[in-house]
């Protein structure tokens, strides 16, 4: 802890909402993806939706770097890269992006929802996709169009997400139906949503919905009597909207690990007061092959030592799972954002004393990560492998939010992911 | 605007980075939002490398514009050079800086610091990478060589005696094989007696460039990269340049009797090497196979160009289709198309490239990954033989594409994809055989076996650009396949049964059949056969 009490000259102590947590704050170089990065799974995960991004070659390149691999069939997502001729003002920006989304649909006869998807340059030269979108949308029957913003001035990685989602709301239909309903608002994987569907059900709760569906064709009601539970930290602007829309967020920690998948759902099973016995028959089994699977990597995990660098909002809720589930011992738990609402139930879970910090100053942030050496450094692809290369141990983030980690039966294997590379390093006998 | 799903080249400050990760003591302040700092991941995951790439990006915000984007500029060069302590600084914008106009050339030099500071005009919206890296290598060398340069007019110092000297250049980091390439050529040059002063930009420090005018002459690896700066040092420090690439045997003949010549010694000792296989590889009897093999040749234009000579000239394979992804060099890969015989593709629309390959329909491509992408969709070999590339081509061992060793690696990675001669044979013979069968891929591809070419007569899914081919699509599709030639057209091996089914539905349209039967399948194999 010594290594990072001492913060940075721009830096201020502010305390954290509930509790007294310490939150560092810095600013200066941020390492991190901008929104447009939630598209590489939102594309799969939407499977009647197309992502056009309106941006620069930067983008796209952006694109197909942070996938790592091309994807094999052609995606759903495509960039309209903007060009001199567009800025010069010798072709109008407007009739071109027209003329390029009429391609993009007359190609994919499929595609029900057009993302027209903001990026920094198109946010500065001020075009306004909403309108294009309420355009399009007028122009082409049979597909519904919506603009939000992924761009890196405005939005970090995950809250790309939070940005589609939050353009989504509005067209939710109305729910007339007078019966309570829970909403599970999250992409997540599609395996991990058919686990929780059949808890759900076996709980007796229902009906359940979740945001994003798996078609856009297919949109959850919603109204005063719906119930949502966040399946991931990072929607703070899709809860202000689904808020507006009278619906009410039912506050639970995230469905991460053993415990916190119990309390997820137990906070629903609360509201729709399930008896105690009937949650015990339900969860009990799935809970004990949790924590089976967690038991060999509590062995290997304990009192190791973490850090986490800013990435995708999961910060948070991971470290509580390293801590409580794990007993990790938490050194620096950098968030890229910090929602004090929707987190309040995580942040009760922290150990007193954690470093919490938001927002970045990547290099002042390196040299409390090299000072403190701890056992695993999360953090992105960027700073990986020179960290591995210090002889530090890493895990890269990304491969959290592209991995099903959910629920009660990946709770082993989002164990794995932090045990891993650990485990690798003392199998390695060369240097 | 301009509609693209994947993207050849990426922005013009992608290249300036590969520059500046080249070089051993040189800082980039880009002037960019957070999302930027992806192109890190470029370096570190794709090529390896153990070291963050020495830029630091002021990632403004939204709510920084129009406030004090200039000041978080200034502050971001101020803290990186305190950190870093670079032999000399390049300031450039992204594409979104770019827009705000907020000029990181002129505020840098307004903090002077102690250090030679380089600003970067690159164009976003009219460039890409290797026109920015080409012109970040240019500036460094122009502005730290350039006070070594003799006055207009007068005489370069006298040469030095001694052995020959020259430069080499157009090495960047992420280059596909640059480390391995240069290793080679420096040992080719070493066996004709001739020194290298400085190769750059890879593995060069500052001072490194400020002497590069005391070579004798330039040899130009990657003209892409590397030619505009050649370009001034003939111009100011009266150094010749290398034209040739040594891409195979012949060209690196060809290269060796060029240097040789501009360094006034003797070619032989380097025309040949004891560890050059390739030439008999290809001439023992078992390499019959691959006489006419047809390959659709697609990369940047130096490497497309070479590979198509090697390809004709030192394999025996057919060319049935070479292209380019960069403009800026089109016209070698015209002049080359020509004297092959095909036409040059020069696009760098994925989609369009896509749609030329299916219509060529070859056994063999030989392209970047995104071209990998497309031959496995489409069920056909593929070597890598250009940038981009992915992780798995940075191999761990020695494995370079020019000089005498190259031609080795080119001749073992090309033929990799291809089945083994015999097994072909044994494929043809015993179609039917459950587990030996044409379904299985060749034999020693078990884990990355092609997936098999589509067999029906409609297309699965089309690409985006084949709408510009639309008519020629449905008239192929026209034609209906019966039950039995689609059956017999099972049985023919995967590597050719692509080319087999095109055959037969041009056969068919050309013929005005309005069906395919087993008949127009074998009369389409003798109409065209090879
Ligand atoms: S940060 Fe902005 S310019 Fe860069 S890739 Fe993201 S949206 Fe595009
Ligand atoms: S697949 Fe196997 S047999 Fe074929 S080249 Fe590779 S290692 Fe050799």
């Amino acid at each position: 802890m010594s290594a990072c009490s001492a913060p940075a000259p721009s830096a201020a102590l502010a305390p954290s909402g509930m509790r007294d947590i310490p939150v560092l704050r810095e600013r200066g170089q941020r390492e991190v993806f901008c929104g447009l990065t939630g598209i590489m799974w939102l594309h799969r995960k939407i499977q009647d939706a197309f992502f056009l991004i309106v941006g620069s070659r930067t983008c796209a390149h952006l694109m197909q770097s942070a996938a790592g691999v091309m994807i094999f069939a052609e995606p759903r997502f495509a960039t309209a890269i903007i060009e001199e001729r567009d800025l010069a003002g010798m072709a109008d920006a407007n009739e071109e992006l027209d003329r390029v989304a009429a391609q993009v649909l007359a190609r994919r006869p499929d595609i029900k929802t057009l993302f027209l998807v903001g990026s920094c340059p198109s946010e500065v030269i001020k075009m306004d996709l909403s309108r294009a979108a309420a355009r399009l949308d007028a122009a082409h029957a049979n597909v519904r169009v919506l603009a939000y913003s992924g761009s890196g001035i405005e939005t970090t990685f995950t809250e790309g997400e939070d940005a589609c989602l939050e353009a989504l709301v509005p067209e939710l239909p109305q729910d007339t139906s007078g019966e309570t309903s829970l909403l599970v608002v999250g992409a997540l994987a599609d395996v991990v949503e058919d686990q929780f569907t059949r808890l759900f059900q076996a709980l007796g709760i229902g009906p359940v919905r979740f945001l994003p569906a798996r078609t856009s064709s297919d949109l959850p009601p919603v109204g005063p009597n719906t119930r949502y539970l966040l399946a991931q930290p990072f929607l703070g602007r899709t809860g202000a909207a689904l808020d507006d829309r009278g619906a009410q967020r039912i506050a639970a920690p995230f469905p991460l690990g053993a415990r916190g998948t119990e309390a997820w759902l137990r906070a629903a099973a609360e509201v729709w007061a399930i008896d105690d016995a009937r949650f015990e028959t339900v969860v009990a089994a799935p809970r004990a092959r949790a924590e089976r699977a967690l038991a060999g990597h509590r062995a290997a995990f304990t009192g190791r030592s973490v850090f986490f660098f800013p990435d995708s909002q999961l910060e948070i809720p991971l470290a509580r799972f390293l801590y409580e589930e794990l007993g990790a011992q938490l050194i620096e738990v950098g968030t890229p954002y910090l929602h004090r609402g929707h987190l309040d139930r995580e942040l009760a879970r922290l150990p007193a004393g954690v470093q919490l910090s938001e927002g970045q100053h990547v290099d002042s942030q390196l040299d409390r990560c090299r000072a403190a050496r701890p056992d695993l450094t999360v953090c992105g692809l960027g700073l990986a492998n020179p960290l591995e290369a210090e002889g530090l141990s890493t895990k890269w983030a990304i491969e959290l939010v592209f991995t099903p980690i959910h629920g009660f039966e990946q709770a082993g294997d989002l164990a794995e992911l932090f045990t891993r590379p650990l485990r690798r390093r003392d199998l390695l006998r060369v240097g | 605007m301009k509609l693209t799903v994947w993207t050849y080249e990426g922005p013009p400050h992608v290249g300036a980075m590969r520059v500046a990760t080249a070089m051993t003591d040189v800082h980039y302040v880009l002037h960019a939002p957070q999302g930027d700092t992806y192109a890190d991941l470029l370096f570190t995951m794709i090529e390896r490398r153990g070291k963050r790439p020495p830029v630091t990006y002021t990632t403004f915000q939204a709510r920084d514009l129009g406030s004090d984007t200039a000041e978080l500029f200034m502050e971001a060069a101020r803290d990186a050079y305190a950190r870093f302590k670079p032999a000399a600084m390049l300031v450039g914008a992204s594409c979104t800086a770019e827009l705000i106009q907020d000029d990181p050339g002129g505020l840098a030099l307004t903090l002077n610091l102690p250090c030679p500071v380089l600003p970067l005009e690159l164009p976003s919206y009219m460039r890409r990478e290797n026109w920015g890296a080409s012109e970040t290598f240019y500036r460094l060398v122009r502005g730290l060589a350039g006070p070594h340069a003799p006055a207009p007019g007068e005489a370069r110092a006298e040469r030095r005696r001694g052995p020959p000297r020259c430069n080499i250049l157009g090495g960047t980091a992420l280059g596909f094989r640059h480390r391995d390439d240069i290793k080679e050529i420096k040992r080719l040059l070493a066996r004709l007696g001739i020194e290298v002063v400085v190769s750059a930009p890879l593995d060069a420090s500052t001072a490194d460039i400020t002497r590069m005018g005391e070579a004798d002459f330039n040899v130009v690896l990657y003209p892409e990269i590397g030619e505009e700066a050649a370009r001034w040092l003939e111009k100011n420090f009266g150094q010749p340049r290398t034209r040739t690439v040594p891409i195979g045997v012949g060209a690196t003949r060809d290269f060796v009797r060029e240097v040789a010549a501009l360094a006034g010694v003797d070619p032989a000792p380097a025309l040949d090497d004891e560890d050059l296989r390739q030439p008999w590889w290809a001439r023992s009897v078992d390499s019959n196979y691959l006489t006419g093999k047809r390959v659709f040749v697609f990369g940047d234009a130096t490497h497309a160009v070479a590979a198509a000579r090697v390809a004709v000239e030192e394999m025996g394979f057919e060319l049935v289709g070479l292209g380019a992804y960069n403009r800026e060099f089109a016209r070698t890969v015209r002049e080359t198309a020509q004297r092959y015989g095909v036409e040059a593709l020069i696009s760098d629309d994925y989609l369009e490239v896509e749609a030329a390959i299916e219509a060529a329909a070859p056994e063999l491509v030989l392209g970047t990954q995104m071209e990998r992408h497309i031959a496995k969709r489409l069920g056909i070999g593929c070597a890598v033989i250009s940038a981009p590339v992915h992780v798995e081509d940075f191999p761990a061992r020695f494995a370079p594409q020019m000089g005498y060793e190259g031609a080795n690696v080119l001749f073992d990675t090309w033929v990799h994809p291809l089945v083994m001669g015999l097994e072909e044979h044994l494929l043809g013979m015993f179609r039917e055989d459950f587990e030996f069968n044409n379904e299985a891929g060749p034999s020693h591809l078990g884990a990355h076996k092609p997936s098999p070419a589509p067999v029906t007569a409609s297309e699965p899914e089309p690409a985006l650009a084949v709408q510009a081919d639309d008519t020629a699509e449905t008239e192929d599709a026209a034609a209906i396949w019966r039950d039995d030639a689609l059956a017999e057209l099972k049985k023919i091996p995967f590597f050719v049964r692509g080319k087999a089914r095109r055959n037969a539905e041009t056969f068919a349209a050309q013929s005005g059949a309005q069906v395919i039967t087993l008949e127009t399948l074998y009369d389409a194999k003798a109409h065209f056969g090879r």
